[in-house]
């Protein structure tokens, strides 16, 4: 295991192949709860949480399913496994960090159909990642959401008062927006860990 | 029963893409080639129909309670077959789609027509409802993915179409460009939609 593979690791799943602007990871809590910066910052948080979590977890899962024989089980295991820790999370928080619980609250539960989880489990497999390769890709990729769904909240409190035909008011003018972030998020894609 | 009317919203006035905003991330991420948006439109039309009449013959039964579940896994057992049909007889296409036909068991289209309707309606109204918003879908990927390859590649299904001389826009095939796509197209069906209503209103006053 070497520092520098996680390095690269990380540093894709932030920046060069960030989960929203280069996989389309994730889109709808993107849109859909990005109008204010705070509750931004608190789906974000939310998301790097269960995403960590659900690697480890997954990963262990894959290989009970890949010691039967079932890998064809694979996306019906994950969801499954998502869903109920994203349940099961919600009751942890409850109890033992009623502050943290009452932040992320409204988030958690929309987190089960957040295409980000399902896809880093998926990933992960994929990629033929360890389990810490597996962690730290679920982690970092959590952040990368977070960073870019914190730029563009604050992006779209500035827009709210922009002037724009009408026919772009709401979602047009969001993803006009976010095309515009994903432009400059390219500018990333030279960036290499050396030595890889 | 009104087949016309389903299908009516099911491509315009309650689109899942552009009215609904469902179904977002696979819309954006495989409209890059025909071949693409016809492999990954067929198969959510094909996923989110059996989804519907089997979740519609399942409504009285499933408990109210734990009923997103029950719905999630119905919709990743039609998901999984599809998803080794593709793998078995498109090989290519499968490749190509990647990790986005497993994601459509987060697709919130699917989940979103078994609450919205599937629970609440009979077989028959679940079925063609799937199929109509399934066209739906499928129609905006097409749209797409039509200006996206021609403008973006210069080719449709992989067949030079552009004369030699154009220099295919390249950053319409990137990400970038399915965002910036996506906006346009929206604002246009917004921009359509509300003349239509304002014709329609005048034409009541008159």
């Amino acid at each position: 295991m070497k520092i520098t593979t996680l390095l690269a690791i990380s540093l894709g799943a932030i920046l060069t192949n960030n989960f929203i602007f280069a996989q389309f990871l994730g889109i709808c809590p993107f849109l859909g709860v990005s109008k204010k910066s705070d509750t931004a910052i608190g789906m974000g948080l939310a998301v790097t949480f269960v995403m960590g979590i659900a690697s480890a977890i997954t990963y262990a899962v894959n290989l009970i399913l890949v010691a039967l024989g079932l890998e064809f089980m694979q996306t019906v295991a994950f969801i499954l496994v998502i869903a109920s820790l994203v349940q099961f999370i919600e009751m942890f928080l409850k109890k033992s960090m009623p502050s943290l619980y009452t932040a992320l609250g409204v988030y958690l539960p929309l987190i089960t159909t957040n295409c980000a989880v399902l896809g880093v489990a998926l990933l992960n497999v994929q990629n033929e990642y360890n389990f810490f390769e597996s962690v730290v890709y679920g982690v970092t990729g959590g952040l990368g959401f977070l960073l870019a769904i914190y730029l563009f909240s604050t992006v779209r409190e500035r827009t709210e008062f922009a002037d724009y035909p009408e026919s772009f008011e709401g979602f047009p003018i969001a993803l006009i927006t976010s095309g515009l972030l994903a432009l400059a998020f390219m500018g990333f894609s030279g960036l290499q860990v050396w030595p890889m | 029963m009104n087949f016309g009317k389903q299908f009516k919203e099911g491509l315009l006035t309650n689109n899942p893409v552009t009215v609904q905003l469902l179904g977002m991330c696979s819309t954006l991420a495989i409209t890059t080639s025909m071949a693409n948006g016809i492999g990954m439109g067929l198969s959510v039309t094909v996923i989110l129909t059996l989804a519907n009449i089997f979740i519609a013959l399942l409504r009285k039964v499933i408990p109210d309670e734990v009923r997103i579940a029950c719905f999630i896994v119905v919709i990743a057992g039609f998901v999984t077959m599809v998803d080794l049909s593709l793998q078995a007889f498109f090989p290519a296409i499968a490749k190509s789609l990647g990790v986005f036909i497993p994601l459509i068991v987060v697709n919130c289209i699917i989940l979103g027509r078994a609450e919205a309707f599937a629970s609440k309606n009979t077989v028959l109204a679940s079925a063609v409802d799937g199929i109509c918003q399934g066209i739906g879908y499928t129609a905006v990927l097409l749209v797409l993915c039509f200006f996206r390859e021609l403008l973006g590649a210069g080719t449709l299904f992989g067949v030079q179409i552009m004369p030699k001389s154009y220099v295919p826009a390249g950053i319409l095939v990137l990400p970038v460009g399915g965002f910036l796509c996506l906006g346009a197209l929206i604002a246009a069906m917004q921009w359509g939609l509300k003349k239509a209503e304002k014709k329609k209103k005048e034409a009541e006053k008159a």
